[in-house]
């Protein structure tokens, strides 16, 4: 399919490029009714703007838009020759350590095309040696782009394929694996595989940014050095995430894959470990764990059962609200539901009876929505209700992993009894016997 | 010293580029208020910025230089001046549109015509100014002009951006800036490189700026208007003069440049007439430090104490041309110097022309000539270094001025320096690395938006200044230095508080600039200080000279507060009470006065109080004190 020449235009912007045939990129001279005169490089439409418009960039760097009901006419001085570039030789690679870097999305290097504009997110080894040179002494990288999608479009069935080609990596050498993903969802999926991957020979650390890997100040960068350093030599098998620990650049925490969540919608340090501190820092060049309570790397082959019931819930519980919803989805055939109640953990007294029916064959476990803390449903009475109703607490583990824990228990028995069981059950430091802080 | 120059016939060309704060409620991509902190920080960020490599593997010159700094920057700020968006924490807000209308109306006062649509661009700069790496910047208006007496200036571009951060610190390794700076809306105006003489750049920048004053919706004081110049003369190169703050240096700037331009034409004829060579310019070091051994230059001998080394680099054929200065502050030395600091760090260089008044020996320098293998045709700089890289860095500076030396003049970036010099900064950008701000929708400039911006009505100077006359009972000349001043809302704010308008005015204008002649740092002062000094003065609780003695306290101590100063100066008024009873007291010690003088004794007294009083007093209430207590004097 040939790639559009005139990319975000529509209607009658549209209409008055494609009659000059012209083409983003292409040098143009554009005449307007009052007698003025624009010159410059057709640039391309930004996707929310109006049809009304086209945007050219002058000489001196800037962009302008020209309001097409003000053209007279459009002509294509020069088609734009797309110049070689001309790329630095690949470093030196002086690290001995095999790190394969999987790419989900989000991009963590990208390089600018400053005459349309256009951001390239890069993936080569080549390239990411060339925009981060210091990773020729960390490690010796491969990469394999398994897909591409902003994280909020990626479904249980993405953890799974993310699971199996971290496996293979790890079979075919690696000393460790970098996922490269979007920061939206990434708790979700670094939960996903720690219960996926049940044996592990060395890390798995995912990696983001939250500033576009294209600007100057990005963090991607410090973050892709510390997630590699941490795959190549962290003495630990575990999954975990790779972001800074504050607003500057100094630190990157290694958190735990099922403590992690999303903790700001914009800065750098958004990423917090929940009700446990994270597994180690890297500052300064190096790795410095913060507790030695970890799975030690190991020769195991890697071992995958990344199969996940997608009909799980997660639902935030709300004053007033009425109980009909979690009728609604065990009729749709959900198999359990996660709840983020209040406090300790507690919903309005008028959903126990509900619960009572619902718990018979669905799986009710109930988290806080103040995210922080452990739920105890043996201090009030409402928590002593639900608890007879048959629902279960879900001591200190994150709402959001206690929903990816469901999904991937509830795929693998049947009986109710053994799924609250393994849902108590600690797999990957998920829930803790000691809360501190 | 200074000959009168015919810059018709040297081809000079000046562009202007004049910076203005706009006072909007607040900054262009956020909500914090547009303006400079007078409280401690209480967030510090570390950052380093990276290097973007575009799509065709170049890498910006200026860029690189300051990657390979590899500098760490620290920003401080406090929460009432700077957010998220400061910090590069948060996505930018919308554009604001008072700006935008504001950037509209000074383009209908100039003639120029608005683009239909705005875009936001990202210009990269990463000296750390900018938290994100980039400036946020777009054009509002193209084409327009100006009258400058009888010549039309054309203006190339209006744009709208924002503010750098301030730079506040520099120690080895890391530079500090604040943020509260960083985002306070610019309008940028930039006329046609058709200004011919220094004289003229200073009246277009005038009349610009007065335009711009004119619209009341800029701000005033120190650091709100910068100038730029980009100036160039026949077989010269394009530079680029960043950061005029005071109007009256721009001609001593375009001057200074002017001569610098023309030694450097003049050298380049020079050396080549030598035969001198670019590629015999080598950036092979050679270690000199034996031959300092027993130096007695402090410079070198310190250094070597300080366990650095001694280094040399010959510039052959140049013997001679370092040192010449044919105009103060003009000399090439100087420049190789700003090189070797900008690029290495290395505070400064000596040089074969000069070195011999830095304490060094002629048995010396005969073997550093030795060491390098050059004769008395050639030159050599001396430099010292704590380690060989550092020092590589320095001796490539070094050669690649030398080797742009034999050629011409190079294009730069320099700074204005407050004497009227010009010191180097950087290379020259690239062509402008920008690409689109797409946090930032496009936006469309409405036939409704540009109605509004033409029917603002903005006074012509006469009307402002009859305007001032008028309303204060000031007389022209008050008036005019009035609305060319920085001050102006501090004399509108004092004056709204009881303050007498004359005396105000004429202490804001005449009598701080007078101060600063003195060299007392009257600017220092914030807009807060000196209306703080004129309440004290519309109270009633100092006389009209304690402003002036205030200012001059303060500018040397600039951590007192105003009530401190007025206590540490004993300037506060006496109250009639006090008088009488000085007076009374005077009066009685001094009998004889009496008994002499009679009634006339009145002007001998006031004569010994108005000394003792000077300042604490009005002296009418006093001479009608003193008359009082003489008569009841003579009546017992």
């Amino acid at each position: 399919m040939e790639k559009d020449r005139l990319p975000g235009y529509r209607g009658s912007a549209r209409e008055i490029l494609s009659k000059a045939g012209a083409s983003v990129g292409d040098r143009v001279a554009i005449v307007l009714t009052d007698g003025g005169r624009v010159e410059g490089t057709l640039m391309p439409r930004y996707e929310l703007a109006d049809d009304r418009h086209i945007v050219v960039k002058l000489d001196n760097g800037y962009n302008i838009g020209v309001r097409v009901a003000r053209i007279q006419s459009i002509e294509v001085i020069a088609r734009r020759t797309l110049p070689t570039p001309v790329r630095a030789p690949p470093p030196e690679i002086r690290a001995k350590e095999r790190v394969v870097i999987l790419g989900t999305g989000g991009t963590i290097a990208a390089r600018v095309d400053y005459v349309t504009g256009g951001v390239t997110p890069v993936f080569t080894p080549e390239d990411l040696y060339a925009l981060v040179p210091e990773l020729s002494d960390i490690a010796r990288i491969e990469t394999h782009l398994l897909f591409n999608i902003f994280s909020e479009n990626m479904t249980p069935q993405h953890w799974s394929r993310i699971a199996e080609a971290t496996a293979d990596a790890f079979r075919q050498g690696a000393d460790g694996v970098v996922i490269a993903h979007g920061t939206d969802t990434m708790g979700y999926t670094a939960a996903a595989l720690a219960f996926a991957l049940r044996k592990l020979p060395g890390p798995v650390v995912l990696v983001g940014a939250q500033r576009s890997s294209d600007r100057p100040s990005s963090d991607a960068a410090t973050n892709l050095i510390a997630a590699v350093y941490t795959a190549a030599r962290a003495p630990f098998a575990e999954v975990v995430v790779a972001m800074h620990q504050t607003r500057s650049d100094t630190a990157i925490a290694i958190h735990r894959g099922t403590r992690v969540r999303k903790l700001h919608s914009s800065r750098r340090d958004a990423f917090k470990s929940v009700n446990a501190p994270p597994l180690a820092v890297f500052e300064k060049g190096e790795l410095t764990l913060l507790t030695q309570d970890y799975r030690a790397r190991n020769s195991d082959p890697p071992e995958v059962d990344a199969r996940f019931e997608p009909h799980v819930a997660l639902i935030k519980f709300h004053p007033g609200m009425p109980p009909d919803i979690l009728e609604y989805l065990h009729d749709r055939g959900y198999r359990g539901i996660i709840l983020e109640g209040t406090g300790l953990g507690h919903v309005n007294v008028s959903w126990v009876d509900t619960l009572r029916r619902l718990t018979k064959d669905m799986l009710v476990g109930m988290c806080t929505q103040t995210i922080w803390g452990r739920v105890n449903m043996r201090v009030y009475s409402t928590g002593r209700l639900l608890l007879q109703a048959g629902v279960i607490g879900l001591e200190d583990m994150l709402a959001e992993t206690a929903l990816v824990k469901a999904m991937w228990v509830l795929a693998h028995t049947d009986d109710l009894e053994e799924a609250k069981q393994l849902m108590l059950t600690n797999f990957a430091g998920e829930i803790s016997e000691r809360l501190i802080e | 010293m200074s000959q009168q120059l015919d810059y018709k016939a040297l081809g000079l060309r000046v562009g202007l580029e004049i910076h203005q704060q706009l006072a909007t409620r607040h900054k262009l991509f956020c909500h914090c208020p547009p303006t400079l902190t007078t409280r401690q920080p209480t967030t510090t960020i570390y950052r380093r910025l990276r290097l973007s490599e575009s799509e065709l593997g170049e890498i910006d010159p200026a860029a690189l230089l300051e990657f390979k700094k590899g500098r760490i920057i620290e920003y401080v700020c406090e929460p009432g001046t700077a957010c998220l968006v400061e910090q590069d924490e948060e996505p930018p807000h919308p554009i604001n549109p008072e700006a935008v209308h504001y950037a509209l109306v000074i383009a209908h006062a100039l003639h120029a015509r608005p683009v239909d649509e705005i875009h936001v661009m990202r210009k990269i700069v990463i000296d750390g100014s900018n938290t994100t790496g980039f400036q946020r910047t777009c054009i509002v208006a193209l084409g327009g002009y100006i009258r400058v007496g009888d010549k039309t200036i054309p203006i190339q571009t209006i744009c709208l951006e924002e503010e750098a951060a301030r730079k506040i610190g520099e120690r080895p390794g890391v530079v500090t800036y604040a943020l509260d700076r960083l985002g306070i809306p610019l309008i940028e105006i930039a006329t046609a490189p058709v200004i011919e003489s220094p004289e003229e750049c200073l009246r277009v920048a005038l009349a610009i700026g007065r335009l711009l004053r004119l619209t009341g919706f800029v701000k005033r004081g120190l650091g709100t208007i910068r100038q730029d110049i980009n100036i160039s003369i026949r077989g010269g190169a394009l530079t680029e003069v960043k950061g005029v703050q005071e109007l009256a240096l721009l001609p001593k700037v375009v001057e200074f440049e002017v001569h610098r331009q023309l030694h450097l034409i003049r050298l380049a004829e020079e050396l080549q007439k030598r035969g001198a060579n670019p590629e015999d310019v080598r950036s092979k070091l050679t270690d000199v430090t034996d031959c300092f051994q027993d130096t007695k230059c402090r410079v070198l001998h310190r250094a070597i104490k300080r366990g650095e080394r001694v280094y040399a680099i010959c510039l052959p054929k140049f013997a001679g041309l370092l040192g010449l200065e044919p105009y103060p502050g003009v000399r090439l030395g100087r420049e190789i110097a700003a090189y070797v600091r900008v690029e290495s760090g290395i505070p400064g260089i000596l040089h074969s022309d000069e070195i011999r008044k830095y304490g060094v020996s002629d048995s010396e320098v005969v073997a550093v000539q030795r060491a390098l293998h050059c004769s008395d045709q050639d030159a050599f700089i001396v430099f010292t270094a704590p380690d060989p890289e550092t020092a590589q860095r320095a001796a490539d500076a070094i050669v690649k001025r030398a080797k742009q030396a034999i050629q011409g003049v190079p294009e730069e970036t320099r700074a204005a320096r407050p004497d009227g010099t010009t010191e180097y900064m950087r290379p020259r950008p690239g062509a402008a690395r920008m690409y689109p701000e797409t946090d930032i929708p496009p936006y469309p400039v409405t036939d409704e938006a540009w109605q509004r911006a033409t029917s603002y009505s903005i006074p012509t100077w006469d009307e402002a200044v009859e305007q001032l006359i008028k309303e204060f009972d000031l007389n022209k000349q008050l008036a005019e230095q009035l609305l060319d001043s920085p001050y102006m809302d501090v004399f509108k704010a004092a004056v709204r508080i009881g303050a007498p308008p004359r005396f105000t005015a004429s202490f804001l204008t005449e009598r701080l600039v007078a101060l600063k002649k003195e060299g007392v740092a009257a600017d220092q002062l914030s807009n807060e200080q000196l209306i703080e000094i004129l309440k004290l003065l519309a109270e009633g609780r100092i006389p009209k000279d304690g402003c002036l003695a205030l200012v001059r306290y303060l500018a040397e101590h600039p951590s007192t507060s105003v009530e401190e100063a007025v206590v540490k100066l004993g300037l506060q008024m006496l109250s009639e009470e006090e008088v009488r009873r000085i007076v009374s007291e005077t009066i009685t010690q001094n009998r004889d006065v009496i008994e002499r003088r009679g009634e006339r004794a009145v002007s001998a007294f006031m004569g010994m109080l108005m000394r003792k009083l000077r300042g604490r007093v009005d002296p009418r209430l006093l001479r009608q004190l003193v008359e009082e207590e003489v008569r009841r004097a003579l009546t017992q």
